[in-house]
């Protein structure tokens, strides 16, 4: 498996630890999901029985410090999200949302109590978190949103939508972000709280096999200790998104990856015109272009990763890996679907599945234009969008 | 009483990939494959630690290979493992059975332990010689092909497969065991068992060490490959028609294979 597309003998580069969080990881994705995951796809479900497995493994908040985490490298976290989403972006996503975007905001701006209240829960999958930013009037400009929380007393009181919410209908706590008078601020909500509902979303064509919800706020009352204490502004937020792209840049390879094996186990066995359609020059242009777009987002995801090790990563550096690896995914995606020719467009083969769920992840985490624009700010310091 | 267990393993090239043979060596070529723990081997680590934890004792991961070898310890030590011994020698190349049970009876020795487990046979070579050698050579007593294995009260109690069940068989601590497929679900290697394997002791020893200077490997081999054939292709499969009789006909053939 890991051979045939690690051209540039990347998997030199890890440490024995992390080649073992990818080994343990990837055999965990063939053995108890990939079996499972195309009726869930076609249900539209998630299977929440795997969860006490990635909890046992350790992947939830794997890359945090204390409090049960395992403390690994942000290479190590980045490989556990390749093979996840080899798997199926739903379940890396499932894996980023609890720990990217749940527990890391609470482990970095939250105060003790709430540390030890929810990282242990969360890290041992007993406690499912969601995190609620986007809006349906705010995407790409989350700085604009229309959720509120104002002050009553000591309590706070929200009032506002999220929508596009993964895990909003399975998690036990949401982190929720609402403009306060004093600026943006995050809240702890748990499930059951009056004025607090979480909708499904349904008629997805993309993310089947993954919740996606909407998070209803209405005077939805909070007691102060529910506020994140440590984070003031839109940044705080926006470094969760940063800690979850990360986990893209990888998982995005993932998806290719398992199209990429996909579409070269089929091409040399189909036959046409008497010979394997491996042998086409037409077909080969498609594997070989394929081939090095994995190459080159393998190296982009490393280096990065060992920047971010080394704490050195930029908002922009990721930004450019999760714009590049996420489109090239995309683009492998459709090429494979191609060489399939009709059994690409079955659930039987992976190809579909992924291409489908990579038009979700295009958008998510910061838009491939936002992305373009981050960059292209940061290239010549005018900004195209502010 | 605290049980503490030996379990052998072997890394051998990942049995999921195609593999392809050396015709001038006549083995299995090892250079730019997928090297792994043989997964019968996790049924043996996952016996051994599930017996270790139930009486508060540790897991001694042994095996004989070279330097890549140590991988396979460090994934047996990341499932739980306390320790591993890496036997490593370059006259060890090519080792047959007897020498490799040989060095790891010699590895064993010195070492407290009440139980060795070890898989029923290597998914590579598939002798299944070695655990039977080593019982000898330590002279304990060989519980083999455990689907269910037992310890208390300083006796090892399996359940034996056979053909047509299972024979209930025990034997005096420390004994030998081996373990069959059936016996277990494999934990898959934690996170937190992963970064702490790093710190776990894998002591490397040499032939010299163990004593075994010009008594095992390539110097003291007692058995040679001759010649390899192809294994012969599978013959078709035969299509039942049902005709009202067709679970009937499945029942008589899976019969025939003593598969029920």
């Amino acid at each position: 498996m890991a051979a045939a597309t690690d051209f540039y003998c990347v998997q030199d580069l890890l440490t024995d630890e992390e080649r073992l969080v990818q080994s343990t990881v990837a055999r965990f994705v063939e053995e108890r999901f990939l079996p499972i995951v195309a009726d869930h796809y076609e249900r539209g479900t998630f299977p929440l029985e795997i969860v006490p497995e990635l909890a046992r493994i350790g992947l939830f908040g794997m890359h945090l410090q204390g409090y049960g985490a395992a403390g690994m490298s942000n290479v190590a976290y980045g490989v556990a999200c390749q093979e996840l989403e080899r798997g199926d972006s739903g379940l890396r996503s499932f894996v980023s949302v609890q720990g990217s975007l749940c527990m890391f905001p609470i482990h970095r701006y939250g105060s003790e109590a709430q540390k030890q209240r929810w990282l242990p829960a969360m890290q041992s999958g007993e406690a499912i978190g969601c995190f609620g930013l986007t809006e349906p009037d705010f995407g790409s400009n989350p700085g604009g949103m229309a959720t509120r929380a104002r002050r009553d007393g000591s309590d706070w009181i929200l009032d506002g939508t999220k929508r596009w919410i993964t895990n909003g209908n399975l998690a036990h706590i949401a982190v929720v972000w609402a403009r306060t008078e004093q600026g943006i601020r995050g809240f702890l909500v748990e499930r059951g709280t009056r004025g607090f509902e979480a909708r499904e979303i349904h008629h997805k064509l993309s993310m089947r096999a993954s919740v996606t919800s909407e998070l209803l706020l209405e005077s939805c009352r909070v007691p102060a200790d529910c506020e994140l204490p440590g984070a003031q502004g839109l940044k705080a937020p926006l470094s969760c998104l940063n800690e979850a792209r990360f986990g893209i840049v990888w998982g995005a390879l993932g998806a290719a990856i398992a199209c990429y094996q996909s579409a070269l186990d089929y091409a040399k066995a189909r036959v046409q015109f008497d010979r394997p359609i491996a042998g086409f020059q037409l077909t080969q242009l498609k594997l070989a272009n394929m081939l090095t777009e994995i190459t080159k987002g393998q190296l982009l995801a490393f280096q990065l990763g060992r920047l971010k090790d080394q704490g050195k990563a930029t908002a922009v550096q990721i930004s450019m890996a999760k714009m590049n690896n996420v489109r090239e995914a995309l683009e492998v995606a459709r090429l494979a679907r191609s060489i399939l020719g009709a059994n690409g467009i079955s659930l039987e083969y992976p190809v579909m599945r992924h291409m489908a769920n990579l038009e979700t992840v295009l958008t998510y985490e910061g838009t491939q234009e936002v992305h373009t624009l981050a960059l292209g700010e940061a290239i010549t310091g005018i900004s195209a969008f502010k | 009483m605290a049980i503490n267990v030996v379990v052998c393993v072997k890394q051998i090239p990942d049995p999921s990939a195609p593999a392809r043979l050396d015709p001038a060596s006549k083995r299995l070529v090892r250079e730019g494959v997928d090297l792994v723990l043989d997964p019968g081997d996790e049924h043996a680590v996952e016996a051994a630690l599930q017996v270790a934890e139930g009486a508060g004792g540790e897991v001694t991961v042994v095996s004989m290979g070279p330097a890549r070898a140590v991988d396979a310890i460090r994934r047996a030590l990341s499932m739980g493992g306390a320790r591993g011994i890496h036997v490593q020698d370059p006259a060890l190349q090519n080792s047959d059975a007897l020498s490799t049970a040989r060095v790891l009876a010699a590895a064993v020795k010195g070492q407290p332990f009440d139980l060795i487990v070890c898989g029923q046979e290597s998914t590579d070579g598939s002798t299944g010689a070695v655990p039977g050698q080593l019982a000898e050579l330590l002279g304990l007593p060989l519980l083999s092909f455990a689907r269910k294995l037992s310890v208390e009260e300083g006796k090892a109690s399996i359940h034996r497969q056979t053909d047509e069940g299972y024979d209930v068989v025990e034997a005096p601590l420390p004994a030998v065991v081996t373990v069959t497929g059936g016996i277990n679900d494999p934990r898959y290697p934690s996170l937190r068992g992963i970064m702490q394997s790093k710190n776990k002791e894998v002591r490397q020893l040499t032939l010299e060490a163990i004593g075994l200077s010009g008594k095992a490997g390539e110097k003291a081999l007692t058995q040679e490959v001759v010649d390899l054939q192809p294994a012969q292709a599978r013959k078709a499969g035969r299509v039942i028609e049902d005709k009202g009789e067709g679970a009937r006909e499945i029942v008589d053939f899976l019969a025939e294979l003593k598969v029920i």
